[in-house]
């Protein structure tokens, strides 16, 4: 059994995130693109520590899980209070914040 | 040898008038009402001092004492002990700046009474004094140059005493800035006695000054020269003295004509081991003084300026004791006589001047004078006097002190003893020449004077004085050569007096000089005194005459080819300094601010593009580190 379809598909499921991130404007997709990352890359982390015999990546995932979660309860925070200001979920909409 | 007695306490003749300086300045106007008197009693107290230092100099042995105070500067190598000189060349000077300097804070009482400042005269008056006294009583060219900027300052003090006169102003400013020529010169004279000697003080550069390469001794020389020249307004930087007429009266008697502007002549006096080892400068310092008497007597000629006419004549005079003592060995007791009795005779020249002044209400023009001799009586027998002092009237001081200068340069016996004698002789006809056209023009005539004007005579504590210089003037000739010979009393410092072959013999001399004096005297009278004067200059002038009311046309020369380089090279600077400089920082300035403002739109605030520099970033670290592993 070797590692690289996890590996492979690992590397797909990321390419999708960071297209989605880059090329979609509802915040709740790109919200979405951003879990599909993590999770690509947990997907990694579990792949190597399997691999390897050790649970350093493992406890790694769990970390990440754990962050992901924080991040969602305040992105999805941020995406509420930005919609109720605006009306708007689109990224594009909230760009107060320039030079 | 080391001070006892009085003569330790001789720093007090400093300390006395600088702590009344200290009083006055910051006593403030509680000190108004006996500032005047303590400023007086300060000086006369040196004075009284002086005379006591001087007798127990007398009774000491070889006559030098030094008075060693304490370390002023002690930095590595250069290690410089405030100390005094007390000798027979520092003592006749202490005696002169004391004594013709209390003589004048007395009669400054009277002339400065209506003067709502006069504390403030008195107290700058007092520093100069202390100033002096340092610059003639140090024991090192150190001292002598604090000294040196002391007497400096106090003149600018004086000179602008009146400060809100455009004129003063600018005539001190004048007066300081050409003293700073010279005093840069003087600095550097220091600069390399230390950086060759190791020492500044007078025992040990003279000791050491033999063993000098020949070009340094010259370099040493003609920059003590050079300070020389700018403070005693020698060419080519006498024109700040006439100038320096704007102060009061008493001003220009005590600093610019008595004390002060001697301190040249005993610059060089006091260097005398330093010259005889540079014959090139000894032969500038003649030239320096040849030149200067007879442009000094020239232009006196031409000026109406009562007060002009004496500072010309100090400039001719003090050129002769540069003259004297340019010639050396023969020369320095000559010069120093003529000194003393020009210090007596000039500041009662001053003095009388100011008493005139104070009678025709503050004016100074000679053509608005005339037929004061009634109404002034005791200024003018006290003037007259001095007059007859200067042009060397036989008998009276500068009769004795002048021939003897015109001695000493025959008695070179060359061809240029003969020409610098024969200046001298000129000069002497000259001085007869514009003294005698001032007295016709102020005493004699017609009366010319403006309306209004009421002559009276002085207070007698402004005649007083004036009295006891005029005494002086006449006496201190036959006193300081015959009586009382001063070349004896300086023995210690210049060697014993030799006895000299005289080329020509001192009677032909004393008898030529006196006939080249009647002659200036007649020729003024033909000019002068014989005509109206009148009221106006007269425009259509030779050009001789035009040529002498402006000086010889020296401030025109400085102007052309010092003033106007400088100012260009000042503005070219500015130039510089506006576009070069500022232009550089401020271009790099404007160009950061350019470029960041630039780069600042890139914070174009849509996130996705912020995630794009991300995975840029993230994408080119990852191929970094992969060229890195795999390679």
């Amino acid at each position: 059994m070797t590692i690289s379809y996890y590996l492979v598909l690992a590397a797909i499921l990321f390419t999708i995130g960071a297209v989605g991130v880059l090329v979609r404007r509802n915040a709740i997709v790109v919200f979405m693109c951003i879990e599909l990352m993590l999770n690509s890359v947990n997907l990694t982390l579990v792949t190597f520590a399997r691999s390897t015999g050790t649970i350093d990546g493992q406890i790694m995932a769990f970390f990440v899980m754990v962050v992901a979660a924080a991040e969602v309860v305040i992105g999805l925070a941020i995406i509420m209070s930005i919609y109720r200001t605006r009306r708007s979920a689109s990224v594009d909409d909230a760009n107060l914040l320039k030079y | 040898m080391p001070a006892e007695g009085l003569l330790a306490a001789s720093w007090l003749l400093i300390a006395l008038p600088l702590a009344g300086a200290a009083v006055l300045l910051l006593g403030g106007r509680r000190t108004d009402r006996w500032g005047h008197l303590l400023g007086t009693a300060t000086v006369a107290a040196a004075f009284v001092l002086a005379v006591a230092c001087t007798v127990q100099l007398a009774g000491t042995d070889g006559r030098s004492v030094d008075v060693e105070l304490f370390t002023f500067i002690s930095a590595g190598e250069l290690d410089v002990t405030a100390g005094l000189l007390y000798d027979p060349l520092s003592a006749v000077f202490v005696l002169l700046i004391t004594g013709v300097g209390s003589l004048i804070h007395v009669y400054s009482i009277g002339y400065m009474a209506h003067d709502p400042a006069r504390r403030r005269f008195f107290a700058y008056l007092n520093l100069f004094v202390a100033a002096m006294l340092l610059l003639v009583l140090g024991n090192s060219y150190v001292a002598l140059y604090v000294g040196w900027e002391g007497v400096g300052l106090a003149s600018y003090l004086l000179i602008a005493f009146w400060y809100t006169r455009p004129a003063a102003a600018t005539a001190a400013k004048k007066a300081f800035i050409m003293n700073r020529v010279g005093d840069v010169g003087l600095a550097i004279a220091v600069f390399i006695m230390f950086a060759q000697l190791g020492t500044t003080s007078y025992a040990g550069v003279h000791a050491g000054v033999a063993t000098l390469a020949g070009g340094t001794v010259t370099a040493i020389g003609l920059l003590l020269l050079l300070g020389a020249c700018g403070k005693s307004g020698q060419f080519p930087l006498q024109a700040w003295l006439p100038d320096a007429m704007e102060g009061p009266t008493p001003v220009s008697a005590l600093i610019h004509a008595a004390t002060m502007v001697t301190a040249g002549v005993y610059l060089i006096a006091r260097s005398a081991p330093v010259y005889d080892e540079t014959p090139t400068a000894r032969t500038v310092v003649l030239a320096v003084g040849a030149v200067t008497l007879l442009i000094g007597a020239i232009a006196g000629c031409a000026y109406d300026d009562i007060k002009k006419v004496l500072a010309y004549s100090t400039v001719s005079q003090i050129g002769y004791m540069f003259l004297a003592v340019g010639l050396g060995p023969a020369g320095y007791v000559a010069g120093l006589a003529h000194l003393l009795a020009h210090g007596f005779f000039k500041a009662g020249l001053f003095l009388g001047a100011g008493s005139v002044m104070h009678a025709m209400d503050d004016q100074v023009d000679m053509r608005r004078f005339g037929a004061l001799w009634k109404k002034l009586p005791v200024t003018f027998v006290t003037f007259g006097l001095g007059y007859l002092a200067l042009i060397g009237f036989p008998f009276l001081s500068g009769y004795f002190t002048k021939d003897a200068i015109i001695e000493a340069a025959l008695d070179r016996g060359d061809t240029w003893g003969w020409v610098l004698g024969g200046v001298a002789v000129l000069g002497a006809g000259l001085t007869a020449f514009y003294m005698t056209r001032l007295m016709l023009m102020t005493f004699f005539g017609e009366a010319r004077w403006t309306d209004g004007v009421h002559p009276h005579e002085s207070p007698s504590v402004m005649t007083a004085p004036m009295v006891v210089l005029a005494v002086g003037s006449v006496f201190s000739g036959a006193l300081l050569v015959s009586v009382f010979p001063l070349s004896g009393w300086l023995e210690p410092v210049f060697g014993e007096p030799a006895e000299a072959e005289h080329v020509v013999a001192p009677a032909v001399i004393g008898l030529v000089v006196t006939v080249v004096m009647a002659l200036g005297v007649l020729a003024a009278w033909l000019f002068v005194g014989r005509r109206e004067v009148p009221v106006t200059a007269p425009v259509r002038v030779s050009p001789v005459t035009r040529a002498a009311r402006n000086a010889l046309y020296v401030d025109t020369i400085n102007e052309s080819l010092f003033m106007r380089p400088g100012q260009w090279l000042t503005r070219a600077l500015v130039w510089f300094d506006n576009r070069g400089v500022d232009g550089a920082v401020n271009g790099l300035a404007a160009g950061l601010g350019g470029s960041s403002s630039r780069l600042g739109r890139a914070q174009n605030g849509f996130v996705r593009t912020y995630a794009l520099g991300m995975l840029g970033g993230a994408v080119m670290v990852a191929g970094a580190l992969l060229a890195v592993t795999a390679g």
